[in-house]
């Protein structure tokens, strides 16, 4: 081995030593984010899709079916199935768990949870001794008539596998039929509806935004240094500011006798106090002003970076200022304007807590609802498929962010 | 412009200071009891004890992290580095109402929802991106050919970066400390998922009062964040002058661009 060749192979060696140290230093963040974020949101796109409910209450009953097809609407499961589902009721460890299903079954079809819940009632105090006389179907049929009917098994083995397209296709307001997959009656469909709300509101809060953020952030770059600093501590100010500090401010000035009102009605503008919150007007004031910093502040270190000469040559040669403005200055600012108004889009479409506070029921976002079946009726499928629907928009939207101005502009790294 | 974003706030101090419950102008006499009343032992006190336990250990948790994966990405040799700081930013992008759903799913099943620690874990990941961009921004200024230098008049390693390059991103740090502190401190979204009622944070408090029947005693604290804020605000405006000044004045004449 001569000299140059051990040069390079000691190198090689020291290179990848170092490289094994960022690696290092690198290793706690990655593996904190893989377990605590990475992992939650994998355990959510997991619940949008799972279906245990049914393998839960009636692991007895979901194996009997899954020996037979219900094909033709005449079709009954045979005897041992009915056997199977006494079973399941009567060795029911909990009340909880037959609850758990019988909301799931409800999804199907309502009117289901009261079909479960009484049967689940009457066998509770039964033993195994009955099981061993007559005919468990005849049984069953006398506690609710709904277990001999073949569209009660069909939605039964419906939403009894393991695994279910059921709250994917829901959250885009289509459902599986025997037919295929079909659209949600007319006035179910709530959810697409939700989605382009929500895409709406974000829409018009961004680009309210850019509007009012670009000619501001141009400002706070040429003006003298006072109204510099004036103009820097009015968008810093707010953005440190407590968010809920905001939303209560903002009610203070918006409400029906707020701030706002009285002085517009000394003023005589008006004589009777103005709906201004709790509405749309409110959700769109509130998210502009809580949102304009997301905006400015990319705009503004964009602007600071290009040299006033452009413009001046561009006038010297000739050009009109507005000319100069859109050939010169703006396609400058382009990185600028998208990291703003793409970064302000993103957090606009998740919010969630200041449309619930100064918004009415017509302005709440997928956020919003997301909340609702979490924590109000515990429909973790259905939280978790409007989720994706959630994730996948801004995902498109910051992966379109990244391409645009790249990864390291949006954090505001050079 | 700067009348929309100000006005707004300052409006809420005179208010706090108001003798009547109501929330409207022209205030009639003056009065510090709603001050009082937040700041007296009860549910308020203990909202903000709360607030500023899990403000101040996830903040210590994400500052560790943070700095720790912004001094990997210096180095400049880490393979998909884009790719890596893209994932590791995303607790940023994501709304937290996904990070909220997701980590209840996870904390229910290892029993750490309403816990303390469990909301410590929460806000420490949406809070370590602020600390990583703010160190690795102020790296951008840092001259590794410093850190050469010291090894090469007999340093070691660790005494290279205690002595060198500490004293230059100690702003960033500090920085970005502050803002992970106010990502945890204002952080709503996730307690509502992953909180108890005896994690009762201060928005938390504040959400539930302004739900219900908004009185003064949220102005009062209101005005008192204002203050946390303008505080926040003028330390942070400091440490980006220190940390410019400190940049210009510590790079090797040779390596100026």
């Amino acid at each position: 081995m001569d000299a140059s060749e051990s040069l390079a192979v000691a190198h090689h060696r020291s290179s990848r030593r170092k490289r094994m140290v960022s690696v290092l230093l690198l290793l706690p963040l990655v593996s904190y984010t893989a377990v605590f974020f990475l992992l939650p949101i994998g355990m959510m796109l997991y619940r949008a899709v799972s279906n245990p409910e049914l393998i839960d209450a009636f692991p007895r009953t979901v194996q009997a079916l899954n020996h037979r097809s219900f094909d033709r609407d005449a079709d009954l499961p045979e005897e041992t199935v009915f056997k199977a589902l006494e079973q399941d009721f009567i060795k029911a460890t909990s009340l909880g768990v037959i609850g758990d299903a019988a909301r799931r079954l409800n999804y199907e079809n309502s009117g289901y949870r009261s079909l479960i819940m009484t049967t689940a009632r009457y066998y509770r105090k039964r033993t195994q001794t009955i099981l061993q006389a007559g005919s468990a179907r005849e049984r069953l049929e006398a506690v609710d008539n709904r277990w001999t009917t073949p569209v009660l098994w069909r939605d039964f083995q419906r939403a009894s596998p393991a695994y279910t397209p059921y709250y994917l296709l829901a959250a885009l307001d289509l459902k599986q039929t025997p037919e295929g997959i079909e659209r949600v009656p007319a006035h179910q469909r709530v959810n697409l509806d939700l989605t382009l709300r929500t895409l709406k509101i974000a829409s018009i809060v961004s680009l309210s935004c850019l509007i009012l953020g670009f000619p501001l952030a141009a400002l706070m770059v040429k003006a003298s240094r006072t109204i510099q600093i004036v103009l820097l501590l009015a968008v810093m100010l707010p953005f440190w500011t407590s968010l809920l500090a905001r939303t209560s401010a903002w009610i203070v000035v918006l409400q029906e006798k707020g701030l706002l009102n009285t002085l517009l009605m000394r003023l005589g503008v008006i004589d009777q106090p103005i709906a201004l919150i709790f509405n749309s007007i409110g959700v769109y004031i509130v998210m502009v002003h809580i949102l304009l910093p997301f905006t400015v502040l990319p705009l503004y270190n964009v602007m600071k970076g290009i040299p006033s000469h452009y413009m001046r040559a561009s006038e010297s040669m000739g050009g009109h200022p507005i000319r100069g403005f859109f050939y010169v200055y703006l396609p400058l600012t382009l990185t600028g304007i998208g990291s703003g108004t793409l970064l302000t889009f993103i957090v606009a479409a998740g919010y969630y807590v200041t449309p619930t506070l100064v918004g009415s029921a017509r302005e709440q976002m997928l956020g919003y609802y997301i909340a609702f079946y979490t924590n109000t009726t515990v429909n973790w499928g259905m939280a978790s498929a409007l989720g994706i629907v959630l994730i996948a928009g801004v995902l498109m939207v910051y992966l379109l962010a990244a391409r645009l101005v790249g990864i390291r502009q949006i954090a505001g790294l050079r | 412009m700067a009348v929309f974003m100000m006005a707004p706030l300052l409006a809420l101090v005179p208010i706090s200071f108001s003798d009547s419950s109501f929330l409207s102008y022209p205030i009639h006499g003056w009065s510090l009891q709603w001050y009082e009343r937040v700041f007296t032992p009860g549910p308020w006190l203990d909202s903000l004890r709360n607030s500023v336990l899990v403000g101040i250990a996830s903040t210590l948790i994400s500052t560790v992290l943070g700095t720790l994966a912004a001094l990997a990405f210096a180095r400049r040799n880490l393979p998909r580095a884009t790719g890596i700081l893209g994932v590791l930013i995303s607790p940023m992008i994501i709304p937290p109402v996904i990070s909220g759903l997701g980590m209840y799913f996870l904390f229910g099943k290892i029993g750490l929802t309403g816990t303390l620690s469990g909301l410590i874990l929460a806000h420490t990941v949406l809070a370590t991106p602020f600390v990583l961009i703010s160190v690795a921004a102020c790296l951008q200024g840092f001259d590794m050919t410093l850190l050469r230098a010291a090894a090469m008049l007999g340093a070691s390693p660790t005494k290279a970066f205690m002595n060198v390059a500490l004293p230059i991103i100690s702003p960033g740090i500090i920085s970005g400390a502050l803002f992970a502190f106010m990502t945890s401190f204002d952080e709503i979204v996730v307690v509502l998922f992953v909180g108890g009622p005896s994690q009762r944070t201060l928005p938390r408090q504040m959400f539930d009062g302004i739900r219900d029947t908004i009185d003064p005693s949220i102005v009062a604290m209101s005005s008192f964040l204002l203050l946390l804020a303008i505080v926040g605000l003028v330390s942070t405006t400091w440490l980006a002058v220190r940390a410019q000044q400190a940049s210009k004045g510590l790079s090797l004449p040779s390596t100026n661009k």
